[in-house]
C-alpha cells in the first residue's frame, strides 16, 4: 500500500550509523545513550510528528519553531508570574496553539495562499508576540517541573526513561494511528496525493487543512511544553530554526516533500539519526557542534537524491506493470 | 436491445438548456435524453458545446436556462459532489483519482469501514476485491492505484462512480490515451452497466468507437441540437454531415495521387535503435516526401520520433544528414541540423500556454540562434505574422496567448513554430490528435503543401485513413520494432493492417 522502502533506508542508516558509533566508542552501546538520545530530541520528536502530517498532506508549517518559543515564554510567565497551575497554563496553551492552527489552516483554505507564506507570517507572529512577553530567559520554579524531571523509569545498564520521552513515544504511536488507519490519515494522503481530485470525491478540503495547521500547531505547543521540561525555563529565543530541523527529520524519514507519501515512524527514525549525529559529536570531544548541521545537511541531500531516484524507479516500474495487467 | 431502450422512460431528460459565456452562446435550447440501459455517444466538433452541456448538467456550470430532470424528478445541482450525490457521476480523461493511494482506499475514501474510528483495512480490502470482480477484475486492491494502467484506473473510476449509487455515467473522453485492449476491456464494462440499466454518456473524438459501442448518437454543433439517431441507422457519412454541417470537400479518407519523382534524400539512419526502447531500424526521409509512421499504441511510432529527434540517445548505428555522418545525442544537435519534432502531448511538451502566439512562434528559432543573437521585435511581428497568414491561424492576433486558442490552431502554431526555423525535416506526432474535424482536413491539407515545398516529413498517426491520405511511404511498427515498409502504391488501410499483422490486425480489419 505505502511503499515501505524509504523507510527501511532511514531504518538502516540509523542502525549503521548506531554500529559505526558503538564500534568507535566502546560505550556508546548502552540504554543509556539510547534513553538520552529520547529524552534530548523528545521535542523534536513531538513536533516532527505533526509537521508530517502537513507534508504529506502538500502543505509546509515554518511557524512551529517559533510557536515552540511561544510556548516556553507563555508556560513560564503565567506559571511563575500569574501564578497559574502549571497544568491550567499547559490547557490554556494548547487551546491558543489550536486556535493559531485553525487560523493558519483557515487563511490557507479560504484565500487559496500558499501555505509557505501564510506560515511564514504565523512564524515571526509568533515569534514577535513571545518578544513582546518577555525578552529574558524566565526559569521555571514549579513543583510540577522537578516531579517531572526526577520521574523515570530505570532501565537496565543504567538508562533512565524520562517523562519526556514518554510523551514523545506516545505522541509518535498516537500519530502513526492517526495517519496510517483513520480516515483523517488516508485524507491527508489523499490531500498531498491530488487536491481537486481530493475534493471531488467528496472530501472537505477546507475543513482538513484547518484540521492539519490545528494538529501541527498542537504538537508544537506540547512540544513547547515538552521542552519547557527540558531546559526548566521560558526564553523567547529558544527553538530558533526549529521549523528547518523538524522539516528535514521529516524528509530524512523518507516523507516525499511534495505530499502524498511518508510515515510517522519513519519521522521518528528520522529524528533519531539528527539525535545520534549529535551524540556521536558530543562523544568525539574534539568535533565542532556545528558537525551536526553539515552532516545533517548532507544526509538531507542524499535522502532527497534518494527520493527522486525513487520516484522515477516507481514510474518506470509502473509501465512495466501496465503492460503487464492488460 | 434498442427497440425496448426506445420504450424505456427517459432516465435523463434535459429540455431547453442555455448557456452562456458573455457574449458567446456556448449551448443554446439544447435537448437531450438518455434512457436506463443505453450508450448514448454525444459528438461534435470542439466548441460545440459537449463539456459545457456535461458541466452544465453536473453543476460544474451554472445554466442560464432549461430543466434538467432524472427519473422525472427535476434536479438543479450545484456543485459535482451534488449532482454524484444526485446520481450522475462523470469520470473524465485525466482520471480524477489519487495515484498515491491503494485501489480499495480510492474505492472508499470518505466512506471507509471503521471500528472505533480505526478504518478497516481488511474489510476494506475484501469489499474492494469483491466490487472489482463484478468487473471481472482481479488485481491487487492494495496496490497504489498509480501502479496500474490508465485503463483499470478508469474501471475503479467507474466502479467508483457505480457504487456511489451513479445511475447516470458520463464519460469524457476516456478511450483517448488507451490502446486496443484498454478500449475493449473499458467497452466490457460499459456493456456490463449499460446491461444493469446504467444510462452512459459517452464523449469521443473517435467515430470507430461509437459505431462499435453506442445504441445512440447526439450531435451538437455550435451550441446547438442538430439531432439525435439511432447509430445503427446513422451511416458514418451522414454523422459526418451532421457533425460539421458541411459538404466535406476533401475528405480525409481520399487518397491523392502525388506525381513525384526520385527525390533526394534527406536524412538516414542506419540501424538506429536504443536497447529496451526500440528495436535497430534503418530508415530513409526524402525531401519532398511524406512517410507515415502506422502502428498500435505503444508499438514504437513515437519511440522512433524521438530517436529521430535524438530526445533518446540512440545506442546503436549511425544517422546521416544529406549524405554525411552526423552526431545526434540531443534534440539541440538535432536542430542544428535541421529537423524540428511537434510532440504528440501538446499541452504539456508543446504549447507554453501564458506566452503570447508570437512568442510561441519564435520560441524554436530563438533557441536556435542562440541567445547572444537576439530577434528584434521587429523580426518576431514579421515572422509571427507570416505564419498566421500561411497557416491561417485563428484569430489571426498574434498577442493572444496561445492557450486562448482552440486546439487546431495550437496546433498551426506550433508548426509554424518549427517552420520558422526553416527545417529541412519536421516530425509530426498525432498532428491531428484532439482537433475538430473541420481543422484536422486543414491539418492535413498542410502536411501535403509543406512537402511540396520539398520538406521531408515524418508523420505519426493513430488514424490510418489519415495515415493513408497523406503518406508517400508508410512504416509499419508492432511491438517497438519496424516490421515492414509500404511504398506509395501499396499504401492503404487494408494493406497496412495486413502488415501490422497478427492477431491484432484481424480484428481491427474487422471493425474498419
Amino acid at each position: 500500500m505505502r511503499r515501505p522502502s524509504p523507510v527501511m533506508i532511514t531504518a538502516l542508516v540509523f542502525v549503521a550509523g548506531f554500529v559505526i558509533c558503538s564500534l568507535q566508542f566502546p560505550n556508546f552501546a548502552s540504554t543509556r545513550v539510547v534513553a538520552n538520545l529520547l529524552t534530548d530530541n523528545a521535542f523534536l520528536g513531538v513536533v516532527a510528528i505533526g509537521m508530517t502530517f502537513v507534508i504529506i498532506s502538500g502543505g509546509i508549517d515554518l511557524s512551529v519553531g517559533s510557536v515552540i518559543g511561544f510556548s516556553t515564554v507563555f508556560v513560564a510567565l503565567t506559571t511563575e508570574k500569574l501564578g497559574l497551575p502549571p497544568l491550567l497554563a499547559f490547557a490554556i496553551l494548547l487551546v491558543l496553539c489550536a486556535a493559531f492552527g485553525a487560523a493558519m489552516g483557515a487563511v490557507i483554505h479560504v484565500f487559496d495562499m500558499p501555505p509557505f507564506i501564510v506560515t511564514l507570517a504565523g512564524m515571526f507572529l509568533a515569534r514577535g508576540i513571545s518578544f513582546l512577553m518577555s525578552t529574558e530567559s524566565t526559569p521555571i520554579t514549579a513543583p510540577l517541573y522537578s516531579a517531572v524531571s526526577d520521574f523515570g523509569i530505570a532501565l537496565p545498564g543504567g538508562g533512565r526513561l524520562t517523562a519526556i520521552a514518554l510523551i514523545m513515544l506516545a505522541v509518535v504511536a498516537f500519530g502513526s494511528i492517526l495517519l496510517h488507519f483513520t480516515r483523517f490519515g488516508t485524507n491527508v494522503y489523499a490531500m498531498g496525493g491530488n487536491r481537486t481530485a481530493t475534493a471531488l470525491m467528496g472530501v472537505e478540503i477546507g475543513s482538513m487543512t484547518v484540521r492539519i495547521y490545528m494538529l501541527s500547531s498542537v504538537l508544537a505547543g506540547l512540544a513547547g511544553i515538552v521542552f519547557s521540561f527540558y531546559t526548566a525555563a521560558g526564553y523567547s529565543l529558544s527553538a530558533v530554526g526549529v521549523e528547518l530541523d523538524t522539516i528535514a527529520a521529516v524528509v530524512i524519514g523518507g516523507t516525499l516533500l511534495s505530499g502524498g507519501q511518508g510515515t510517522a515512524i519513519g519521522t521518528f527514525i528520522g529524528v533519531l539519526i539528527q539525535g545520534l549525529i549529535q551524540t556521536y559529536i558530543n562523544f568525539d570531544g574534539t568535533l565542532s557542534s556545528w558537525w551536526t548541521k553539515i552532516a545533517t545537511g548532507v544526509l538531507l541531500f542524499a535522502f532527497i537524491a534518494l527520493q527522486q531516484g525513487m520516484v522515477r524507479l516507481a514510474g518506470r516500474s509502473r509501465a512495466i506493470r501496465a503492460g503487464g495487467v492488460t | 436491445m434498442q427497440e425496448t431502450a426506445e420504450a424505456r422512460q427517459p432516465l435523463l431528460d434535459v429540455r431547453g438548456l442555455s448557456k452562456s459565456f458573455a457574449a458567446l452562446r456556448a449551448l443554446d435550447q439544447v435537448d437531450f435524453t438518455l434512457r436506463a440501459g443505453e450508450i448514448h455517444a454525444l459528438l461534435g466538433e470542439n466548441g460545440a458545446g459537449k463539456s459545457t452541456l456535461i458541466k452544465v448538467i453536473t453543476g460544474v456550470l451554472a445554466r442560464d436556462a432549461g430543466t434538467v430532470s432524472l427519473d422525472g424528478k427535476e434536479i438543479v445541482p450545484r456543485s459535482a459532489k451534488e449532482a454524484l450525490t444526485a446520481g450522475i457521476a462523470t469520470v473524465y480523461q485525466e482520471v480524477n483519482l489519487l495515484p498515491n493511494l491503494s485501489v480499495a482506499q480510492n474505492l472508499y475514501l470518505g466512506r471507509q469501514p471503521t471500528r472505533f474510528g480505526i478504518v478497516r483495512d481488511g474489510e476494506m480490502k475484501r469489499r474492494a476485491a469483491e466490487l472489482l470482480a463484478g468487473y471481472d477484475l482481479h488485481i491487487d486492491v492494495a496496490a497504489p492505484l498509480g501502479s496500474y494502467s490508465v485503463a483499470i484506473q478508469h474501471v475503479v473510476a467507474i466502479a467508483r462512480a457505480v457504487d456511489l449509487s451513479a445511475r447516470v455515467l458520463i464519460l469524457d473522453e476516456p478511450t483517448a490515451s488507451l490502446d486496443r485492449h484498454e478500449v475493449e476491456m473499458l467497452f466490457r464494462t460499459m456493456r456490463g452497466l449499460a446491461a444493469r440499466g446504467i444510462g452512459i454518456v459517452f464523449v469521443t473524438h473517435f467515430l470507430d468507437q461509437v459505431y462499435e459501442i453506442s445504441d445512440r448518437i447526439t450531435v451538437l454543433r455550435n451550441g446547438r441540437l442538430i439531432g439525435e439517431r439511432m447509430t445503427s441507422a446513422l451511416p458514418r457519412l451522414d454523422l459526418i454531415h451532421m457533425m460539421l454541417g458541411r459538404e466535406l470537400s476533401e475528405t480525409t479518407e481520399e487518397r491523392a495521387v502525388h506525381e513525384k519523382s526520385a527525390a533526394a534524400p534527406c536524412a538516414s539512419f542506419t540501424n538506429f535503435g536504443k536497447r529496451g526502447y526500440i528495436a535497430p531500424f534503418d530508415l530513409e526521409l526524402r525531401h519532398g516526401e511524406v512517410v507515415g509512421l502506422a502502428g498500435l499504441l505503444g508499438s514504437g511510432r513515437t519511440e522512433t520520433a524521438r530517436l529521430v529527434f535524438g530526445a533518446e540517445r540512440a545506442d546503436s548505428g549511425t544517422a546521416s544528414v544529406e549524405g554525411k555522418p552526423i552526431r545526434l545525442h540531443s534534440p539541440r544537435d538535432a536542430v542544428q541540423h535541421g529537423f524540428g519534432y511537434c510532440p504528440e502531448e501538446r499541452k504539456t511538451d508543446g504549447i507554453v500556454a501564458e506566452l503570447t502566439v508570437r512568442e510561441n512562434i519564435v520560441l524554436a528559432l530563438q533557441a536556435k540562434r542562440g541567445i547572444a543573437k537576439p530577434l528584434s521585435r521587429r523580426e518576431q511581428d514579421e515572422i509571427a505574422a507570416r505564419f498566421i497568414k500561411l497557416l491561417d491561424i485563428r484569430p489571426p492576433d498574434p498577442e493572444r496567448p496561445i492557450g486562448l486558442l482552440s486546439g487546431g490552431n495550437q496546433q498551426k502554431a506550433l508548426l509554424a513554430r518549427w517552420l520558422a526555423t526553416e527545417p529541412r525535416l519536421l516530425v509530426l506526432d498525432e498532428p491531428t490528435r484532439g482537433i475538430d474535424v473541420g481543422a484536422h482536413a486543414e491539418i492535413i491539407r498542410l502536411i501535403r503543401e509543406l512537402c511540396e515545398r520539398g520538406l521531408a516529413l515524418l508523420v505519426i498517426s493513430s488514424e490510418l485513413d489519415e495515415i493513408v491520405a497523406y503518406s508517400d511511404r508508410v512504416v509499419v511498427l508492432r511491438d517497438r520494432a519496424h516490421v515492414g515498409a509500404l511504398d506509395e502504391h501499396a499504401i492503404g488501410v487494408p494493406s497496412i493492417l495486413a502488415a501490422i499483422a497478427a492477431d491484432d490486425a484481424a480484428r481491427i480489419a474487422e471493425e474498419a
